[in-house]
């Protein structure tokens, strides 16, 4: 079905799961699974020209796809609330660990009519629509729902971080 | 009464037991799609397949609009059991609860 070598998929891996540890995410612990899901972003790679999620159906509109080329935008509220991504390729701290497993999750991202919804007026400092989060030990500010697991940056805790705007 | 994607052959037919019409819409890289029809094998039931990100066009729209009958956000795997029962996701143990009777 596709000509990817063992070998591109070995050093895709290699790289994704080094930035993952890097900034405070884990790869899937199940090397069947994550090997599959890497194979997809390679194969998408070359049909699309872009990591297009493997288990999602991408339109090949680069533009239309941005919410669901991996990383995609729903990774971290995945994590957070199932313990795994969409796909299942990120994890979560107990996942990886082995305290618990992946399951498949419900689709998070919006149908294409909300996607398409035209965009509301400005935004104002008093009407965020996600609030802004700050890590007291190195600055670091995110605009999320809530914070991240870890500070991407100088790895404090999730309770370090306090909610900034 | 499999619906027309079939009849054009746009559907790959895998055979075994016969537990109804059996449809999985799935995608080519989908993990949990291949987990799925992993399961169907296992199972021996006789069913279709397609996979729509494989699909170009006018036959993947005709495709797409058949599962959002059943499945109006078109996430896969989406599996259609006689026109009227659908199992959205790799849901191990529903599959085998509507499929081993």
């Amino acid at each position: 079905m596709s000509n990817i070598s063992k070998a591109d998929v070995e050093k895709l891996y290699t790289r994704l799961n080094r930035d993952a540890e890097k900034s405070g995410y884990h790869t899937n612990p199940d090397f069947e699974h994550t090997n599959d899901l890497v194979r997809g972003l390679l194969i998408n790679e070359k049909r699309y020209g872009y990591w297009a999620c493997p288990c999602r159906l991408a339109s090949g509109d680069k533009e239309e796809d941005l919410d669901i080329i991996c990383p995609c935008d729903y990774r971290d509220q995945d994590i957070e609330e199932y313990g795994a991504c969409y796909c299942g390729l990120y994890v979560s701290e107990s996942v990886f660990e082995g305290k618990k497993g992946v399951e498949p999750i419900p689709e998070r991202r919006p149908s294409v009519e909300e996607r398409t919804k035209p965009e509301q007026g400005p935004i104002t400092l008093s009407s965020l629509p996600i609030p802004v989060w700050r890590c007291r030990v190195c600055g670091y500010l995110c605009a999320r729902d809530g914070p991240p697991g870890v500070c991407p940056i100088c790895k404090a805790k999730k309770e370090r971080f306090e909610r900034f705007v | 009464m499999l619906n027309d994607a079939i009849d054009s052959m746009t559907m790959m037919h895998v055979k075994g037991k016969d537990k109804g019409d059996i449809i999985l819409y799935a995608l080519s890289t989908c993990v949990w799609c291949k987990k799925t029809k992993k399961l169907l094998t296992e199972l021996g039931v006789d069913y279709h397949y397609v996979y729509v990100d494989l699909l170009e066009g006018s036959e993947q729209s005709k495709v797409l609009d058949d599962m959002k009958r059943h499945n109006p956000i078109c996430s896969f795997p989406t599996l259609v059991i006689d026109d009227k029962t659908c199992i959205i996701g790799y849901k191990e143990e529903k599959i085998r609860e509507a499929l081993v009777k």
